[in-house]
């Protein structure tokens, strides 16, 4: 790790002018992915702003029909939280099977979504329950906040607060693990709001996250794991790596769709 | 700059000035001389390196030490009552060979007394699925799953299943 300055401010707006005062700051949440960065020298902050002691960042609550997490709420938080679970209990179960329980203690939704590593959970379920992401300047749909591998609308020292997700008619999430460190060789959130179907990919896109409409289309017609299952989906987008080739995760992405249409039921 | 981390490990208060680049792991075994947390594979991969910050376990290798500011933190040193006592889950390890080389034991005891603490009595499933960030090179985890079912059997105020 190269050396850097470490800041613990107790609110956003601290935090916020921290990220715009140095040369080159970063933010912390649970640390499950920029510790390993660090330690490969893959990034070299000179600051380091961690998020932890920012309360107002922590706690689920529902605001209507629409759940609300803060950026700093825990995986482990998010999977035992019993508004969650009554509210989407897809998102509380998406949260149990993200890492180890290590990774759950520590990882944040906020990170994690402010990561966007193309095999992450999280995405998946944004995408697919139409969810929005409050920052420190805006809100942005899901839509537009996934816009590649790693990549996101968010801007150099803009803060993720809060994500907000309306309460779906139904939901599900199905993955298919790597045995090794659980994140996603195709998982597959679907989900139906006012009577809209979205089904949304992660693990399988060379863009990242993705919403799978051919999946969408024939769900409209007929919401069966068979209707899902039948639809052939070209590999030509697919990434491939040691884990799976791109014929092999085309395959998944409709027998993880059809596995979570029978899960909503 | 230095930053000054102030915590309680074991029972025991103590502070430090540290570069904020320091590790968790690294402040306990080399500011305080605490070896028994272990480092295994430094990726967040092999839970060697597990300790218990304000009751919840995590990977002490993913972990600034500045993060841990404020916090109390339970290593295996600290986990038995006495010198002469082992804690219930060291005690089922031992009487059912749940080690061999011994080095993923400190981190998956504490990973197995954290999973306690949710679940006093978890299926064979279930403490497989908790083990989840824990690898073992040796056992074949069978004997490992087998002591952590024993432990919350003690703990329970069972009698023992080995013997
Ligand atoms: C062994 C292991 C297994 C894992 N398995 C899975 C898995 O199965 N599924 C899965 O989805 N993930 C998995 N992860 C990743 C894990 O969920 C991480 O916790 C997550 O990706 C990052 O969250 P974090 O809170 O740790 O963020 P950090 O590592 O602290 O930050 C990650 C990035 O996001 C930025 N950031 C963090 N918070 C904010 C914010 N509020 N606003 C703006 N930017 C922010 C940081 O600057 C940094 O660039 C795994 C990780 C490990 C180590
Ligand atoms: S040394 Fe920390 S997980 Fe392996
Ligand atoms: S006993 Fe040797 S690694 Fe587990």
């Amino acid at each position: 790790m190269y050396a850097f300055d470490y800041h613990k401010p107790s609110s956003v707006e601290e935090a916020a002018s921290l990220l715009a005062s140095k040369e080159d700051a970063t933010v912390v949440a649970g640390g499950q992915t920029l510790i390993p960065t660090l330690k490969h020298r893959l990034a070299q902050p000179t600051d380091l702003v961690d998020l932890s002691g920012v309360a107002e960042l922590k706690g689920v609550k529902m605001d209507g029909d629409t759940l609300v997490i803060g950026a700093m709420t825990t995986h482990a938080e998010v999977a035992a939280d019993a508004t969650v679970r009554s509210a989407i209990p897809a998102l509380a179960d998406l949260a149990d099977g993200i890492g180890d329980a290590q990774v759950r203690n520590c990882g944040t939704i906020g990170g994690s979504v402010s990561n966007n590593d193309p095999a992450a959970d999280y995405p998946a379920a944004l995408l697919a329950l139409g969810a929005t992401v409050v920052t420190t300047n805006r809100s942005i749909s899901a839509d537009d906040f996934f816009t590649g591998m790693f990549d996101t609308a968010l801007e150099p020292g803009e803060i993720v607060t809060e994500i907000r997700l309306p309460k779906p008619a139904r939901a599900a999430y199905a993955k298919f693990p790597n045995p090794a460190s659980r994140y996603a060789i195709v998982g597959v959130m679907v989900a139906e709001s006012g009577g809209q179907i979205r089904v949304a990919v992660t693990g399988a896109g060379q863009d990242g996250v993705f919403r799978a409409t051919d999946i969408e289309q024939a769900l409209s017609g007929a919401f069966s794991a068979e209707a899902a299952k039948a639809v052939k989906v070209s590999p030509e987008t697919m990434s491939a790596d040691i884990h799976a080739s791109a014929d092999y995760r085309a395959h998944l992405v409709s027998v993880m769709a059809s596995r979570a249409v029978a899960a909503c039921s | 700059m230095a930053v000054s981390v102030s915590l309680n490990v074991n029972g025991k208060s103590v502070s430090r000035e540290v570069e904020p680049r320091t590790l968790l792991v690294e402040f306990l075994r080399e500011e305080l001389g605490l070896t028994g947390t272990h480092v295994g594979c430094d990726t967040s991969q092999c839970g060697a390196c597990v300790v218990h910050v304000d009751g919840k376990s995590v990977k002490a290798c993913t972990m600034l030490a500045a993060q841990a500011n404020g916090t109390s933190v339970l290593t295996i040193e600290g986990l038995a009552p006495n010198p002469e006592d082992l804690h219930p889950m060291q005690a089922a390890f031992r009487d059912n060979h749940g080690l061999q080389c011994g080095f993923c034991t400190p981190g998956m005891i504490m990973s197995a007394v954290d999973l306690l603490q949710h679940n006093a009595d978890p299926s064979e499933q279930e403490v497989r699925e908790w083990l989840e960030g824990n690898i073992c090179r040796c056992t074949g985890y069978h004997n490992i799953v087998k002591a952590v079912l024993d432990a919350a059997g003690r703990m329970r105020g069972q009698p023992q299943a080995a013997e």
